[in-house]
């Protein structure tokens, strides 16, 4: 790695080549400045206010919230419910172990694993699992939710008809290992967006490197282990970033459980989203919201400081 | 060290033969130059010896065992690749050692190994940088270093001493055939250099359009080029080649062309073979044996200057024929020549190569 010589940032702005004069162009961005305002800024301070108050939807508080410092916050760290099923703190630990079952083990390892398998695939198979992974990637969350609700179904479902088939009984897989349920779904969703990413990744590594490995008598575990992950580390590092804030924040395990049975599959933003549009406790929901805002800066944090260490190096 | 046999290999990639129909042998401690064009099959070929290509047909043999399916890590052999594939996140004693680690050699013997042969290579004291922080010369020996790490069977080089620049390339290349010959190793090394491969090879493949045109020691493919060809490919300048048209006249051979004068040659059988076919040859004669002529001489070629280029030692004198043959002489004097002036070059007869109307060598002229 070469050293970037360090230059000092020019005093004036020079423009040598502009498309739009500065008003014209402030006129077109206009618009999008508006929708961003009123629908992303300006709901990232209201959520922040709204925490410290008692806001509710119905009754004296809706129209009239009182302002209640960390009553909120201290509600959801109360230690004698922390852990309690359908409890802030429940539902953090049970994220947890969701990312790290579906996201980390999951969909990094499961795509590492496909990724490394389709580089020495003949060429069309190859094109033909990126076509199937794709297509699954961007069918919309919803469809797929229902598509899994439909396949995992104790009565009607597609899974028990296959294992009724080959005469094995059935099992009401959404009662009874509902956690389950939503990490193979979860893996399943998010493990092509690793493995593509992977894929590219090891695409960009020479062939030659990869030849002289077999020419050197190297089998496809040791070029794995001792080329292909080395070289592709970075990708690794920002992958698992990525997916875990994905799946921190996913909601779609909802349309499979609705967060339950019994709370067992409520999730932080299923535990929010009860919080604040079931129970209606606009101010306990917005301060979920701010901690769940400030666990995805520490994480972006991470990712930018990562990035930079990168750059510099 | 093993010996290696090619029998009717074909490689097609589509509709496209790279390789085909290739038969030959290589001995055991020879080296061996695959040598041609960009395209001839060449690399192809030297990367079906390695197993990173499969054939299409026909069977490899490397120490008499054949080998034609095996992946390349059963194969034993060591390559030497063009962009060195030296491994970016390790260290030189790391890249050197990587196939005895592959070969679960513990960690002190096989950087202890990786020393001893760096040290012959003279980058024993580069072992702990990384590919990025040495030059280009001592990446090349890097990787040559990693392949000698080793005892293998074969040795496969593709173009490694292309990446260099001219002065690194020809102290490698005096290094290269040192070592081979000091280690008897069998190599097979591919280039497109002539240089490179008359400079190393105990025998050279002249390979065109995926077939082996001629495969002889280098002083034989210099001395008796098998086609037009060959004798266009090797040399530094290549061999002049001069269209002539070829009559039967007195019991010898006259041929005639624009500004040639040339002494009646001595009729041979194949000579009469070929005119019977057609009477267009092609007369070839080295550079080399190219000379300003002096007065009275038998074998003469005469056209206006192109260029004289003084290299140093000698100049290289063209001149233009005018149907776009353009013949060169290497001149050891100090001739002025001014362009435009009409000169004439001279040659022996013992130096004349004469090559039917197919290209193909005249056989008995000049050997």
């Amino acid at each position: 790695m070469t050293t970037q010589p360090i230059t000092t940032a020019p005093k004036r702005k020079v423009r040598n080549f502009a498309l739009l004069s500065n008003r014209a162009g402030a006129a077109f961005l206009t618009p999008a400045g508006i929708l961003v305002a009123v629908f992303v800024i300006f709901p990232f301070f209201w959520v922040i206010f709204v925490s410290f108050t008692n806001r509710t939807l119905l009754g004296r508080t809706a129209l009239n919230p009182e302002f209640v410092g960390l009553a909120n916050y201290l509600a959801l760290f109360d230690p004698n419910i922390f852990f309690q099923r359908g409890q802030f703190g429940f539902s953090l630990i049970l994220t947890t172990q969701f990312v790290i079952a579906s996201a980390l083990i999951g969909q990094a390892l499961l795509g590492l694993l496909l990724a490394w398998l389709i580089q020495t695939v003949p060429a069309w198979v190859k094109r033909l699992t990126e076509t199937f992974v794709i297509a699954a990637w961007i069918l919309p969350e919803v469809v797929i939710g229902f598509a899994w609700f439909a396949f995992l179904d104790r009565d009607a479902g597609t899974l028990n008809m296959m294992l009724n088939a080959i005469g094995l009984p059935s099992g009401d897989f959404l009662l009874e290992s509902p956690f389950w349920v939503i990490v193979v779904f979860n893996t399943w969703r998010g493990a092509a967006f690793s493995m593509m990413l992977f894929n590219s990744a090891f695409s960009s590594i020479p062939p030659s490197y990869f030849q002289a490995a077999d020419v050197a008598g190297a089998s496809s575990w040791q070029k794995f282990r001792d080329i292909a992950v080395p070289l592709i580390r970075g990708h690794i590092v920002t992958n698992l970033i990525l997916i875990t804030m994905w799946t921190f924040n996913t909601f779609t395990p909802f349309l499979l459980t609705n967060g339950g049975p019994s709370y067992r599959t409520e999730l932080v933003s299923i535990y929010n989203y009860r919080v604040a549009f079931q129970d209606f406790q606009f101010g306990k929901g917005a301060a979920v919201g701010v901690i769940m805002m400030l666990i995805n800066l520490a994480f972006a944090l991470v990712y930018l400081s990562l990035g930079r260490k990168k750059k510099v190096r | 060290m093993a010996s290696v046999e090619f029998k009717n290999v074909i490689k097609s990639f589509g509709d496209f033969k790279a390789v085909s129909d290739v038969s030959f042998s290589i001995g055991d401690g020879e080296f061996v130059c695959l040598l041609g064009p960009s395209g001839c099959g060449k690399t192809t070929s030297l990367r079906m010896m390695a197993g990173l290509e499969t054939p299409t047909s026909g069977q490899i043999y490397i120490g008499g065992e054949e080998v034609t399916h095996l992946h390349p890590k059963d194969r034993n052999i060591a390559m030497v690749f063009q962009d060195y594939a030296l491994y970016p996140h390790m260290n030189l004693a790391d890249n050197i050692a990587y196939p005895l680690k592959v070969r679960s050699e513990p960690l002190a013997r096989r950087h202890a190994r990786a020393k001893e042969v760096a040290d012959v290579l003279k980058i024993g004291h580069l072992m702990d940088r990384l590919p990025s922080q040495i030059s280009g010369g001592q990446q090349q020996r890097t990787s040559l270093a990693r392949a000698l790490v080793y005892p293998a069977k074969v040795y496969l080089f593709d173009e490694p001493l292309s990446n260099l620049d001219a002065k690194l390339r020809l102290e490698a290349r005096g290094f290269l055939n040192h070592l081979q010959r000091d280690m008897g190793m069998t190599a097979v090394y591919v280039t497109h250099d002539q240089a490179e491969a008359m400079a190393l090879a105990t025998r050279i493949a002249v390979m065109d359009q995926g077939r082996i045109v001629q495969f002889a020691s280098p002083i034989e493919i210099y001395r008796r080029p098998a086609t037009t060809f060959v004798a266009n490919f090797v040399g530094n300048p290549p061999m002049n080649l001069v269209p002539v048209t070829g009559t039967k006249g007195d019991g010898k051979l006259q041929l005639k062309a624009d500004g040639l004068t040339i002494a009646a040659l001595l009729m041979t059988d194949a000579i009469g073979t070929a005119l019977a076919a057609s009477s267009s040859l092609t007369l070839g004669v080295r550079p080399e044996h190219l000379g300003i002529a002096t007065p009275g001489a038998a074998n003469t070629i005469t056209a206006p200057l192109f260029a004289n280029e003084n290299m140093g030692p000698e100049s290289l004198v063209t001149i233009d024929r005018g149907d776009t043959a353009r013949v060169t002489a290497r001149i050891f004097t100090d001739d002025h020549l001014d362009l435009g002036d009409t000169v004439t070059l001279a040659f022996s007869a013992e130096h004349v190569h004469l090559f039917d109307h197919h290209g193909n060598r005249i056989p008995g002229t000049n050997d």
